[in-house]
């Protein structure tokens, strides 16, 4: 994994005004994972939109770390339901019109 | 520019505590949040409301001044002093908006009475931008190769690579081309859905093509070829002697191809169909006899 792709988490409690204690708890819940370089924890980049959503969640509707686990984990089944209902419809017209 | 009517929107009635306020508020907040209802305008339009609803009547000053003025607000002291302060220009551009929901944060209505927004739920925060929607209809033979196009989206021009293989329904996520970040965040992304229309004699499942293929009743006792029209050109069927109806032949790499594995293909199914005459003539009919006296 190149460095270049992680971003420090002291920079992210900047960029988005939460405190160190945020990310720490995430870190501890298995909802973000820590990625240590030179005594500075980080986080890939790829991970930026789940950890913006997990900010918005927290601060817009007061979930706590298990609510934040619990809404992900059932937004991550809404997305295997979708594709499994897109490949079953896809199936499904083969058998339409004879 | 209507009025807007915020005890309604929060579901409270206007002797309605500081308690009640915040627990409809959250409650409606949690229905309507667009982190859980991904793709969803109507509850982000819903989300919009209920929080600005919150926003107002959570505030004691702000909720009296609405309180206060109500319906007639448009003739109230605030809604002079800020039509004073307001450039005539500018309240043009924003009364001409369609709908008093636009892209912003705030309704007109809102603007109008309080200003811009204040105790701004995401503060200074710099936010990535909101992820766009798009879609792309295509029809089956356009994705049977790779092929490059140019989208517009919000009149940008978009350069996109349609891998061959997409499936009907598949997302593809371009990285920055959504819409752009709040205070200075990153933008958001732009997800185009392909719709893939099927005008072909072939039915598609995942990278496997199915095709059912009239045979005459003589051709399927006595056996022979058959030419067939493929997606890459003319394939020769060879029919045993004797072929049952409903038959299964099997063309090995002959399918779809396979998304994101070049030059691997899935196979090609075909179903025989005995097709028997609808008419015989008198000679045909005596042969028929014939036969059926051997049996």
């Amino acid at each position: 994994m190149q460095n270049t792709h992680l971003i420090p988490i002291p920079s992210l409690c900047t960029h988005y005004q939460v405190e160190m204690s945020f990310f720490t708890g995430l870190n501890e819940y298995g909802l973000i994972e820590f990625i240590s370089v030179e005594k500075t924890y980080c986080i890939h980049q790829d991970k930026i939109a789940d950890v913006e959503k997990m900010i918005r969640l927290h601060q817009d509707l007061q979930l706590n770390y298990e609510g934040i686990d619990a809404v992900f984990n059932l937004l991550e089944k809404i997305d295997d339901l979708k594709s499994e209902l897109i490949t079953a419809q896809n199936k499904l017209k083969r058998f339409e019109d004879g | 520019m209507a009025f807007i009517d915020y005890y309604k929107i929060l579901g409270v009635d206007k002797s309605a505590t500081k308690s009640d306020i915040k627990k409809a508020y959250r409650k409606l907040a949690r229905k309507h949040h667009p982190d859980l209802n991904p793709n969803d305008k109507e509850a982000e339009l819903q989300f919009k409301k209920v929080n600005e609803a919150n926003e107002v009547l959570s505030n004691d000053e702000n909720r009296k001044k609405y309180d206060k003025y109500g319906e007639n607000w448009q003739h109230g002291e605030a809604y002079d002093q800020a039509q004073k302060q307001q450039d005539q220009q500018q309240h043009y551009q924003r009364s001409s908006r369609p709908q008093d929901f636009g892209d912003g944060e705030y309704s007109d209505f809102f603007e109008s009475m309080f200003g811009g927004g204040f105790g701004n739920r995401s503060g200074n925060t710099k936010f990535r931008g909101q992820d766009f929607n798009a879609q792309l209809q295509l029809n089956l033979k356009d994705v049977y190769t790779t092929e490059k196009r140019v989208l517009t989206v919000n009149g940008k021009n978009i350069r996109l690579t349609v891998p061959a293989g997409i499936t009907n329904g598949q997302i593809i996520k371009i990285k920055g081309k959504g819409g752009e970040g709040r205070n200075g965040g990153p933008n958001g992304d732009l997800l185009i859905e392909f719709n893939i229309s099927n005008n072909t004699d072939f039915k598609r499942d995942g990278s496997n093509l199915y095709k059912t293929v009239n045979l005459d009743v003589y051709k399927s006792v006595l056996g022979g070829d058959v030419i067939l029209d493929t997606f890459d050109g003319k394939v020769k069927l060879t029919i045993k002697p004797l072929t049952q109806n409903g038959t299964q032949v099997k063309l090995k790499g002959k399918g779809f191809p396979i998304y994101k594995k070049e030059g691997q293909f899935g196979d090609l199914v075909i179903t025989y169909n005995i097709e028997l005459p609808k008419k015989l003539s008198d000679k045909e009919k005596e042969l028929f006899e014939e036969l059926a006296k051997l049996q």
